[in-house]
């Protein structure tokens, strides 16, 4: 599963990314392997998404969300 | 180290760097520009001790050493180059309390390119109130820095910081962020032996960056041969780096950072947010806050701009009685001062517009505000960071240019900055309220509507219509070399900081005044020049006509003498001239040789076509009667025809035209600026203008 797949309040936790280049950027935010990431909202028209990690709130288009697996 | 300790200020966005930096100098800092690229240098100047001053640089807020975006670029270049005349002597991190581990990153980076470093953490106060507390002893042994707890916000711990800055000794301490030979060991070794360093992050650093690198241009190919040599994959090894990186800050921080209440602190902002970035209720309260700007901007603008009109008015008129009458005189006071004036004059609506700018950014609502704009932008190539610069553009697009810097994707902020200028700006309300005037009738659509304002929200509707679809067709043009993302930190609401917001209402209008000033003074001469000289033989004709007629003492004629010959005397100038060889090509759009000496005038900037105007219609300019103007604009002939000039389509033609047209030379200078070459600004005049001169073609021959 991905995190572009949760809806707002869900959670999971960050395993791997699916994309190299993306994913350094992801984790230079604090998004790596093994946190704990919450969905908080989605934009009024669905896309882009904003979601709770490493104690902040980071916000990431759902295109960019689908390269974060999750469990 | 020389006499004058030269400082860096390297963070996160949102750690209140700017807010330290401000505090540090004071208004004792200038902006200049980083050799070879747009990025704005801020510089300013404190005392430490009492025999140790400080050049402060702030550099741009970044995640990471590896850029993501043209600003972030910049502060590698100037911490690894020691040629780069910013290169400091030390580094001071500043990193946000709250959000230690994530912030710490970037210290490990710059503190394993070796030079001094202190951190300085900043919001501990509001850290506290969020139940974390740093053990700040134990982190400065475990990192082998000083480290320095301070609050920018409430001004404390500032003496402290000062008096670690002046401790600093010229040689690092810090211990290793990360064992950086096991990730390159050979190639490391290759890059140290070609530049001479003993530094292997910095070599390694290098390995992943020359291709963006100025200072190792010559050293190009040596590169690209080391890389090929070790399979060097960049994106792979920059991961290593980063997890490798965290490890060693996990490790560092436990035990040093002890968090009560995490779950707590975001109530407050997570309650606002489900107000403001609401499905329904999100958009109708942008909508509301961007129509509150747009009224502050004119409204609030309106008296100090007519205070500067007047002034400067009053300027040249007192410049003409007082000063020795003559061509330098008239330069001075008809170019320079005039030019001049038209620069100063926009100072209010810049000001106040990045005063907005910078509350609603300082706040964190801009942040929200992009987050909800994204998805319809990027289907017009744009980005949600695009934004505030269209948004701007309703009051002026030269400061709005300049805030496109923060788009990271190199092809959105180039479409951003390409669109921007069709918006239509404040320069072209007197010209739309002068010609709605002159060919719609004033009445009332349903009884309440005005058939005139009406109009006039038309020609803004058709402005944004048509930089929408200017970027759409961009969007397939332009090539991108990177991938457009929107990885955005969305920061907790806070109150704005007053200080900041001057700040950044009088650097932003000081970097316009200078910047643009230069050309729009350049312009504002040659225009002067060519309005004012002709021909010698044909000048020397009219003033002898004229003297004649002085001399028959005809009580008609002479009293409007001075006007009829100035009018004249303005047909047979260079621009006269020119308005007259362009009318072949402006003649299809209804437009006669008058409009085209205004069409060339407004080049510099289009509010000089109401003044072109005033004087080919040879209007008594100290009266500024717009109806009387009006009154003759109505009743002009065409030359040709022995018709009305101004009809419904001349008008509705001439509107299209300054809708579209690149009629501004602040804009075209401060494109110059921000994409550092000719070629974006040319491309923008000429599809501009091409634009504009077809959709008048299209009007006017639909509508005759």
């Amino acid at each position: 599963m991905n995190l572009s797949q949760l809806n707002p309040g869900e959670r999971g936790t960050i395993v791997a990314f699916t994309d190299l280049e993306m994913s350094v950027k992801l984790m230079e935010m604090g998004c790596l392997p093994g946190e704990i990431v919450e969905v908080e909202r989605f934009a009024p028209l669905g896309d882009p998404i904003a979601i709770r990690v490493a104690g902040y709130q980071l916000c990431l288009r759902k295109n960019e969300a689908s390269v974060i697996i999750i469990t | 180290m020389s006499d004058i300790l030269k400082i860096a200020l390297v963070g996160n966005p949102n750690t209140g760097k700017s807010t330290l930096f401000n505090l540090l100098t004071g208004l004792n800092q200038k902006i200049g520009n980083f050799p070879g690229i747009t990025v704005d240098k801020k510089v300013g100047y404190c005392k430490l001790t009492t025999d140790l001053q400080a050049e402060v640089t702030d550099l741009p807020g970044t995640y990471s050493l590896y850029p993501k975006s043209k600003d972030e670029s910049i502060v590698f270049q100037v911490l690894a180059d020691k040629q780069n005349p910013s290169h400091p002597d030390m580094v001071v991190v500043v990193a946000d309390a709250t959000n230690l581990r994530r912030n710490l990153l970037l210290y490990s980076q710059v503190a394993d390119l070796n030079l001094p470093v202190v951190l300085a953490l900043n919001m501990t106060d509001m850290a506290r109130k969020e139940g974390i507390n740093i053990d700040v002893d134990k982190l400065s042994a475990r990192l082998g820095i000083q480290v320095v707890a301070i609050s920018a916000r409430s001004k404390t711990g500032l003496t402290e910081l000062k008096q670690a800055i002046s401790n600093i000794t010229s040689i690092a301490t810090q211990e290793k962020g990360a064992d950086i030979k096991v990730l390159a060991d050979l190639a490391i070794e290759e890059v140290k032996a070609l530049v001479g360093t003993d530094n292997d992050y910095y070599a390694l650093q290098l390995l992943h960056q020359h291709e963006h690198l100025d200072f190792f241009k010559d050293k190009y190919e040596q590169f690209e041969i080391i890389e090929r040599a070790h399979h060097f994959e960049s994106s792979k090894l920059q991961a290593a780096e980063t997890i490798s990186r965290y490890r060693y800050l996990s490790t560092i921080l436990s035990g040093v950072i002890e968090d009560t209440g995490a779950a707590k602190k975001f109530v407050v902002s997570d309650r606002i947010d489900s107000i403001l970035t609401n499905r329904f209720w999100g958009f109708f309260i942008f909508l509301f806050i961007l129509f509150f700007v747009f009224n502050a901007i004119f409204s609030w603008a309106t008296y100090p701009m007519d205070l500067i009109e007047e002034s400067f008015a009053w300027l040249t008129s007192f410049g003409h009685e007082h000063l020795p009458a003559g061509v330098l005189t008239d330069l001075v006071l008809d170019g320079v001062v005039a030019g001049l004036g038209g620069i100063v004059i926009f100072i209010p609506q810049i000001a106040i517009l990045f005063a907005f700018i910078s509350i609603l950014e300082d706040t964190g609502y801009m942040a929200r505000v992009t987050f909800m704009m994204d998805k319809i932008m990027r289907k017009f190539g744009l980005s949600g960071r695009s934004v505030v610069p269209m948004i701007g553009s309703l009051a002026c697009a030269v400061p709005s240019i300049m805030s496109a810097r923060t788009i990271e994707s190199w092809k959105d902020r180039m479409i951003t900055i390409m669109v921007a200028p069709l918006v239509s700006c404040s320069a072209r309300l007197p010209v739309y309220t002068l010609l709605i005037g002159l060919i719609i009738p004033d009445e009332k659509v349903l009884g309440i509507i005005s058939l005139q304002a009406l109009t006039l929200m038309g020609m803004y509707l058709i402005s944004i219509v048509a930089a929408m679809v200017v970027a759409l067709v961009m969007k397939f043009i332009i090539k991108a070399k990177e991938k457009s993302y929107f990885i955005m930190e969305l920061p907790v609401y806070r109150m704005p900081r007053w200080k900041n917001v001057l700040y950044t209402m009088y650097e932003k209008s000081k970097t316009f005044v200078f910047e643009a000033g230069k050309v729009i003074i350049a312009i504002s001469i040659v225009l002067w020049v060519l309005a004012s000289y002709g021909p010698s033989a044909r000048f020397d004709s009219i003033e002898k006509k004229y003297a004649q007629i002085e001399l028959q003492q005809d009580s008609v004629k002479v009293s409007t003498l001075e006007r009829d010959k100035a009018a004249e005397k303005l047909e047979n100038s260079y621009a006269g001239i020119l308005g007259h060889t362009i009318e072949p090509v402006i003649r299809p759009l209804g437009f006669d040789w008058k409009i085209g000496i205004a069409l060339i005038t407004s080049f510099a900037a289009r509010e000089a076509f109401v003044g072109t105007m005033a004087t080919i219609y040879s209007v008594d300019n100290g009266m500024d009667n717009e109806g009387t103007m009006r009154d003759k604009m109505r009743v002009a002939k065409d030359a040709n025809t022995g018709l009305p000039l101004f009809t419904f389509a001349t008008g509705a033609s001439l509107m299209l035209f300054y809708a579209f047209a690149m009629q501004c030379m602040s804009t075209v200078a401060v494109v110059y600026r921000e994409t550092k070459s000719w070629k974006w600004p040319l491309i923008q005049t000429v599809y501009m203008t091409a634009m504009a001169y077809i959709a008048s073609l299209i009007a006017y021959q639909f509508l005759k």
